[in-house]
C-alpha cells in the first residue's frame, strides 16, 4: 500500500512538472542562488509575469 | 565567434573544487563498447522479437493480422534505431560535449532559461510537437492499405523525422536557443535566410488551415460534437481566471478540475443532443462552423495568453499524456485483428477517394507528422533548448521524443484500420460520390469492388447510431473515423458497446482540444513572424505591445488561414482529398529547408565523411515533396494536377456546360475553378521558395567543403558547473559521478553558473 501511495505521488509530482507547476520554485530556487538585490516576486506576481512574457514570445504548438 | 569555438580552453576554465561535470570521455568510450553476455542477449531478444514481428506485418499473408504486431514491429525498431543509429550521430556527427554549459546554465534566469529535469523535459517536448497530425495522417494514408504507411511511420522516423529533430535541438542549444528562422538567415545569408522566412509563414498558414478544416469536418452536423467541443471555452476561461486571480500557480489542482468539466461536458453533451432543442440549436452546417472558428481564432489570438490559451494548454498535455497511455494499454489488451489488405486496391492507382495521386510520392507526405515533420524544427528551435540541463541529453529528449511521436502514429494507423473497410471508405470519400444517405454510400462503396467488402445500409445506419451521430457518411479529414476506431476499441477495453457514443465523442474532443490550441499557438506565432517582418520596413512593428500592429497582423493571418478553410469546406470536389495533400506537402518541405540547414551547418564544422546522416534524409525529403509538387502542378490527370483541373473546368464552362463532373451547378464550376488556381499557384510558390533554400544550403555546404570547413556561429564555450545523467536510466559511471556531486555540501552544489 505504501509502495503504491508513495508511486502515485511520485506520477502526481512528474505530472506537476511537466505542466510547469513547480515553475514558481524553480524561480525561487534560481533567485536565492544568483542574490539580487531586491525582494523576489510573489506568487501571485511570478505567475501574472510568466502569463504576460507569453503574450509578447509566444510558444509554437504542433499539429 | 570565430570558427568551431575553440574547446582547448574548456578544460581548464572547469572549477576545481567541483566533481567533474561530465563523465571523462575514456571512461564512457569503455563503458558503451563494453558487450557483456546479459546485454548481447538482451540486443539479440530485441532483433529476433522484431524481425519476426515485421515478418508478421510484412511477409505472412493469412485472412488476418494480429494489431500488436505492429506495437513490436515499431517498438523494436525504435529501440534499434535509437541505441545504434542515433549513438552514431552523436559519437561521429554531433559531438556533445557535457563539459559546456548549455544555455539553461549560463543563460539561467529562472523563467525562460531554467535547467529542467531531463525526464520533464522528454514529456514537455513531447507534448509540445504531438498534436492531431500524427492522429489523422496515419488514417487517410490508409487507404492504400496497412503496410506502406507502417514502413514509411517507422522507417522514416528512425532515419528521418528523429534525425531532424535532433539536429535542430542540438544546433539551437549550440546557438542559445535561437529559431530556425534565424539559424538559416545566419547560414544561408539574405536570400536563403529570406526564402525560407517567406515559405515558413505561408507553410504556417496552410497547416493551420488544415488542421481548422479538420475539426470543421468532424463538428459539421454533429449537434453532439459541437456542445462538447465548445464547452471547451467557458471551461477554459473560467481555469484562467481561477489560475490568475483565485488560487495562482495551482496548475494541477486547476487542471483536474478542468478535466472533471471537460468530461462532464462530454456526457452532458449526449444528453443535450438527445433533446429536441439541442439538437436544433446545437445542429449547425459546416459553413457556419468555420466562420464561427475564424472568428474565434482571431478573438483567441489577441486576448491575453493567461485567459483562453494557456489553461487550454494545460488540459490539452494533460488529455494527450492520458489517452496515449490509455490508447496503447487498450491495444496491448484488446489486440484487435486486422482485416484490411497489406496493399489495397488504391495502392497501384491515383484515383483513391480518400486522397487523389499515386503512393509515391503521396503516401509519403499524407503521413505527415508520424514520419518526418517539418514544424517539429519550429518547436525544436526556440523553446525546448532553453530547457536542457546537458548537452549529452538532446539524443534522449529530439530523438527520442519523436520516436514517440512516431508510435502515437502507429496506433492510430492501427485504430483505423481495425474497422471495417466498408465503414472506412463510406466515413472517408467526399459526399459527391457517397451521396450522402446510407443507401447511396452502401451501393457506391460495393461498387468500388474491393476484395472482402460488402457493406449493408443497416451496417452504416447501425454504426452511426453506436456513436451517437446523425450520420457517418462522408466524414472525412481522418479525425472521425479515428474516433470511430478509437470507441471500437476502447469499448473492450472499458464500457462494453454502451459507452461507444462517450469514447467516440471522447476522442473528437481531445481531437478538436490539440487542433484550437495549435490553430490559436499557430496564428500567435504566425503574427510575430509578419510583425517581424514588416518591422523592417515600419519599425514601429516590431514592438509587440503595440495594439493596432498586433491587431492587423493577427487579423492579416487569421484572414489568410481563414480564406484556405472556406475554401475547403466550400469545395465541391471534397476539401480534404484535394487539400490534405498540400498540407503534407508544405509540412515536408519544411522539414527540407529545417534539414538543408542543417546540411550547411555540418558541411561548416567540417564533418564530411558523416555528412550522408543528414544528405540522406535531405534528399529524399527533396524528391518527394518536389516530386509531388510538381505532380500537382503539372499532372495532366484532373483527379491529381491542380490546373489540369482547371483546365477541365474551365472547358467545361467554356463549353456552356452546367454541371461538371461533381460540381452540380455553375457557380460550383466556377468555384473548382477558383480553387484550384489556388491551390495550384501556392503549390509553385512553395516549391519554388524550397528550391531557393535548398540550392543556397547546398551551395553554402559546398564552399564549406571546399574550404576545408566554415565560419560557424556557436555561443562560445562556457564551463558547466552541473552534472546530469543522459539517459533514462543512468549507467554506471554516470551514477558514480552523480555520488560525489550528491555528496558536496549543499551550498556547492546548487551553486549556479552566476547571474550575468
Amino acid at each position: 500500500m505504501n509502495a503504491i501511495a508513495k508511486g502515485f505521488r511520485g506520477f502526481a509530482a512528474y505530472m506537476g512538472s511537466l505542466m510547469g507547476a513547480d515553475a514558481y520554485a524553480k524561480y525561487l530556487e534560481h533567485f536565492s542562488a544568483t542574490g539580487h538585490a531586491g525582494p523576489a516576486m510573489t506568487e501571485r506576481e511570478f505567475w501574472r509575469d510568466r502569463m504576460d512574457r507569453q503574450d509578447s514570445n509566444p510558444q509554437g504548438r504542433c499539429c | 565567434m570565430g570558427k568551431i569555438p575553440d574547446q582547448a580552453g574548456l578544460e581548464e576554465g572547469l572549477d576545481p573544487t567541483l566533481p567533474s561535470p561530465a563523465v571523462d570521455d575514456s571512461v564512457r568510450e569503455a563503458e558503451e563498447r563494453r558487450w557483456t553476455p546479459a546485454k548481447i542477449g538482451l540486443w539479440v531478444a530485441i532483433s529476433l522479437l522484431g524481425a519476426v514481428a515485421w515478418f508478421m506485418v510484412a511477409l505472412v499473408r493469412g485472412e488476418t493480422v494480429n494489431a500488436i504486431w505492429f506495437v513490436f514491429a515499431a517498438v523494436c525498431t525504435y529501440l534499434i534505431g535509437y541505441r545504434f543509429y542515433s549513438k552514431v550521430i552523436e559519437r561521429y556527427l554531433l559531438k556533445p560535449d557535457d563539459r559546456r554549459a548549455t544555455p539553461a546554465e549560463y543563460k539561467a534566469d529562472g523563467k525562460d532559461y531554467v535547467r529542467t529535469d531531463r525526464n520533464v523535459l522528454f514529456g514537455h517536448h513531447f507534448a509540445a510537437i504531438a498534436g492531431a497530425g500524427p492522429l489523422v495522417g496515419p488514417v487517410i494514408a490508409a487507404q492504400m492499405g496497412y503496410l506502406p504507411g507502417t514502413i514509411w511511420i517507422i522507417v522514416g522516423v528512425v532515419l528521418a523525422g528523429a534525425v531532424q529533430d535532433y539536429l535542430v535541438m542540438f544546433f539551437s542549444m549550440r546557438r542559445g536557443g535561437r529559431s530556425l528562422g534565424q539559424m538559416a538567415r545566419e547560414e544561408l545569408g539574405l536570400v536563403g535566410g529570406t526564402a525560407a522566412l517567406i515559405a515558413t509563414l505561408l507553410i504556417m498558414i496552410i497547416i493551420v488551415a488544415i488542421l481548422a478544416l479538420v475539426v470543421v469536418n468532424a463538428l459539421g452536423e454533429s449537434p453532439w460534437g459541437v456542445f462538447s467541443v465548445g464547452m471547451t471555452i467557458p471551461i477554459a476561461l473560467f481555469m484562467g481566471v481561477y489560475l490568475r486571480f483565485i488560487r495562482p500557480g495551482k496548475v494541477m489542482e486547476v487542471s483536474i478540475i478542468g478535466f472533471v468539466l471537460l468530461m462532464a461536458a462530454i456526457i452532458g453533451g449526449g444528453a443535450v443532443a438527445g433533446t429536441e432543442w439541442g439538437a436544433a440549436f446545437f445542429h449547425l452546417d459546416k459553413v457556419t462552423i468555420a466562420w464561427g472558428l475564424i472568428i474565434y481564432g482571431f478573438i483567441a489570438a489577441i486576448l491575453p495568453v493567461w485567459l483562453l490559451l494557456a489553461p487550454r494548454d494545460y488540459l490539452s498535455t494533460f488529455m494527450k499524456i492520458g489517452v496515449i497511455v490509455m490508447l496503447a494499454l487498450a491495444i496491448i489488451v484488446v489486440r484487435p485483428e486486422i482485416t484490411v489488405p497489406a496493399f489495397s486496391e488504391f495502392a497501384s492507382r491515383e484515383n483513391g477517394p480518400v486522397f487523389s495521386g499515386a503512393l509515391f510520392p503521396f503516401l509519403f507526405v499524407t503521413i505527415a507528422c508520424g514520419a518526418l515533420s517539418g514544424f517539429h524544427a519550429l518547436i525544436s528551435s526556440g523553446t525546448t533548448p532553453k530547457l536542457i540541463e546537458k548537452e549529452r541529453q538532446t539524443r534522449f529528449i529530439a530523438y527520442g521524443g519523436m520516436l514517440m511521436e512516431s508510435f502515437v502514429a502507429i496506433m492510430a494507423l492501427v485504430a483505423a484500420i481495425s474497422i471495417d473497410r466498408g465503414i472506412y471508405f463510406a466515413m472517408n470519400a467526399p459526399l459527391a460520390l457517397t451521396g450522402g444517405t446510407v443507401e447511396t454510400a452502401a451501393t457506391w462503396v460495393n461498387s468500388l469492388g474491393l476484395a472482402n467488402v460488402n457493406i449493408t445500409p443497416d451496417v452504416l445506419a447501425q454504426t452511426a447510431k453506436d456513436v451517437g451521430e446523425e450520420s457517418i457518411i462522408s466524414r472525412s479529414g481522418g479525425a472521425p473515423t479515428l474516433a470511430v476506431g478509437l470507441a471500437h476499441i476502447m469499448q473492450q477495453f472499458i464500457g462494453g458497446p454502451g459507452l461507444m457514443a462517450f469514447w467516440y465523442h471522447f476522442a473528437i474532443m481531445f481531437e478538436a482540444l490539440f487542433i484550437l490550441t495549435a490553430v490559436d499557438a499557430g496564428t500567435r506565432v504566425a503574427r510575430f513572424m509578419l510583425q517581424d517582418s514588416i518591422g523592417n520596413f515600419v519599425p514601429k512593428f516590431k514592438e509587440a505591445s503595440w495594439r493596432p500592429g498586433a491587431w492587423l497582423c493577427t487579423a492579416i493571418m487569421v484572414a489568410a488561414w481563414g480564406a484556405v478553410l472556406i475554401m475547403g469546406v466550400t469545395d465541391p470536389l471534397g476539401g480534404i482529398n484535394t487539400l490534405f495533400p498540400l498540407f503534407g506537402i508544405a509540412n515536408q518541405l519544411l522539414a527540407a529547408i529545417a534539414l538543408a540547414v542543417c546540411l550547411a551547418i555540418v558541411a561548416k564544422r567540417g564533418t564530411f565523411k558523416w555528412l550522408w546522416i543528414v544528405a540522406v534524409p535531405l534528399a529524399f525529403a527533396a524528391v518527394v515533396t518536389i516530386t509531388a509538387s510538381f505532380h500537382k502542378i503539372f499532372s495532366p490527370v484532373p483527379a491529381v494536377g491542380y490546373f489540369a483541373n482547371n483546365q477541365a473546368f474551365s472547358k467545361a464552362l467554356a463549353d456552356g456546360k452546367t454541371e461538371f463532373g461533381t460540381a452540380k451547378s455553375v457557380a460550383a464550376m466556377e468555384a473548382v475553378i477558383r480553387n484550384t488556381a489556388i491551390q495550384g499557384w501556392l503549390s509553385v510558390i512553395f516549391v519554388v521558395l524550397s528550391i531557393i533554400v535548398i540550392l543556397t544550403a547546398l551551395l553554402a555546404s559546398f564552399k564549406a567543403i571546399r574550404a576545408g570547413g566554415g565560419q560557424g556561429h556557436e555561443d562560445p564555450a562556457v564551463p558547466s558547473k552541473v552534472f546530469a545523467p543522459a539517459g533514462l536510466i543512468p549507467t554506471p559511471a554516470e551514477k558514480a559521478l552523480l555520488g560525489e556531486w550528491n555528496a558536496l555540501p549543499v551550498e556547492k552544489r546548487t551553486e549556479k553558473a552566476g547571474h550575468h
